[in-house]
């Protein structure tokens, strides 16, 4: 192995290791990005999935759901960076960065909306109950009752959707977004120094996922109510 | 609206260059399942065997696998498989190099992901089951073979099910590597048409279909299965 090659000029006036560092940074701030929109949109697409009397707000966002869900992050990448700018034209004023974190943060709300509608309706009946024996109207009894606790039962399922979020943002090698996968591929054929490359990117990639990990296993740490349990998910995903 | 045609959408397009890569899509999916949930089960075996040389090589091969993007792995495994395994196919290799390497990531890729729900399968057996199956003289393969692994496969039935879904959808992703699957099939046809916009909107739509209608009969099963029990 010839590490040297990471201090090789690119031919435009930087190394090799200063470009990874650059991707790495795209990576981040597309996923981080992405992470914001997927969980503002999860969060209310799940919440209103179990509103008890708006049938077609249930239906509206069950659409949501399986729209999103249903077609590989790849092709509604390519939907979003493509196909829609030529429908709308005035949507090729849009940076590509912000087409990606878009298509990436709604694939994602899907997810989180399903873990989000799981974790409200595993909570028992009796809690919606109280909060409507209080007096309180449907919003207060999710503001101060049912999103609570539903917040803590989803942290589990919800640190492995942040992880696949940023493992799903290699995808953005596709329309040549310059994160690390396309700084993979690109240093890879320039350099032919596949190995050291691949092996680079691959150790960031697990890094930045073990960090998410732990900072979600900080704040769930933090918001944990003393005594009270709940379940993890089970396995499969990404 | 700009211009947008879809009159470049006919069975002749479909059978010339769809067809093939649909046909490579479901194989792909159906070759890494089958291999997949094999050496999953094996992984999930060894992590639970308690023996320590066993446990520590699954434990890090799931977690490594499972802690970098797919894409990558396509990557590193095009990279790493020498051309004297694709030449073992013969001619076949020289022209299926992307898409036989693809499908040695997936089984490789998806043991890991189908050994994690095997694993929750196994150890959502009561150890009352196994308890008995030791109470009737069963050696360990036996009372795994005869006693738990059914009951497991049934249990997390709903769930592989819905990981094959996924994983037919990660099959698009076989593009960073140009092997020739549904994705390709319609992108191809998109350039050769002159309308990549108009190509990629039907794949979406034939994913969503496929998909949809997968996922729907997962979850009637999944009520069917719930009763049952």
């Amino acid at each position: 192995m010839d590490w040297q090659v990471f201090l090789n000029d690119d031919g435009g006036g930087r190394t090799y290791l200063e470009w990874m560092i650059d991707a790495w940074g795209w990576t981040l701030s597309v996923a981080g990005c992405a992470w914001v929109v997927a969980i503002v949109v999860g969060a209310l697409i799940g919440t209103v999935r179990t509103l008890p009397n708006s049938p077609w707000a249930v239906r509206l966002a069950n659409i949501w759901v399986e729209m999103f869900r249903n077609v590989p992050l790849l092709v509604q990448i390519f939907i979003w960076y493509f196909v829609l700018p030529k429908l709308f034209p005035a949507m090729q004023q849009i940076p590509g960065f912000a087409l990606v974190v878009v298509a990436l943060g709604f694939f994602t709300s899907a997810r989180i909306a399903e873990q989000v509608r799981a974790g409200i309706q595993a909570l028992p009946k009796g809690q919606r109950y109280a909060g409507m024996a209080m007096g309180f109207s449907t919003a207060q009894t999710y503001r101060y009752v049912i999103l609570p606790m539903a917040v803590r039962i989803i942290f589990p399922p919800l640190t492995s959707e942040s992880m696949n979020l940023l493992k799903n943002s290699s995808v953005a090698f596709a329309v040549s977004i310059a994160e690390l996968t396309t700084f993979a591929m690109q240093a890879q054929e320039e350099t032919s120094r596949g190995v050291e490359v691949y092996l680079a990117v691959t150790i960031l990639y697990a890094i930045s996922a073990f960090a998410v990990n732990r900072v979600m296993a900080f704040v769930e740490k933090r918001l944990q109510i003393p005594g009270y349990i709940v379940a993890g998910g089970t396995g499969g995903g990404h | 609206m700009g211009d947008f045609d879809l009159s470049f959408f006919t069975w002749e397009m479909l059978s010339k260059f769809v067809l093939k890569g649909f046909i490579f899509s479901l194989e792909l999916t159906a070759i890494a399942t089958v291999g997949g949930i094999i050496f999953g089960t094996i992984l999930a075996l060894m992590r639970l065997s308690g023996k320590k040389f066993l446990m520590v090589p699954a434990t890090f091969y799931v977690n490594g696998m499972r802690s970098i993007p797919l894409v990558m792995v396509i990557l590193w495994f095009f990279l790493l498989v020498p051309s004297s395994f694709y030449a073992l196919f013969g001619s076949t290799g020289v022209d299926y190099r992307s898409e036989i390497s693809a499908i040695i990531t997936f089984i490789a890729f998806e043991a890991a992901y189908f050994s994690e729900i095997m694993r929750a399968g196994i150890q959502s057996i009561p150890r009352g089951q196994v308890h008995a199956g030791q109470a009737l003289g069963m050696t360990y393969s036996q009372n795994m073979k005869l006693v738990v692994l059914p009951q497991a496969f049934r249990n997390m039935l709903p769930v592989l099910l819905t990981q094959t879904i996924i994983l037919f959808q990660d099959t698009s992703l076989v593009y960073a590597i140009g092997a020739y699957d549904l994705l390709k099939g319609f992108s191809t046809a998109g350039k050769i048409y002159g309308r990549p916009e108009e190509a990629y909107l039907l794949a979406a739509v034939v994913y969503f279909v496929l998909c949809y209608l997968l996922s729907y009969s997962v979850k009637k099963l999944q009520a069917k299965i719930a009763i049952v029990r």
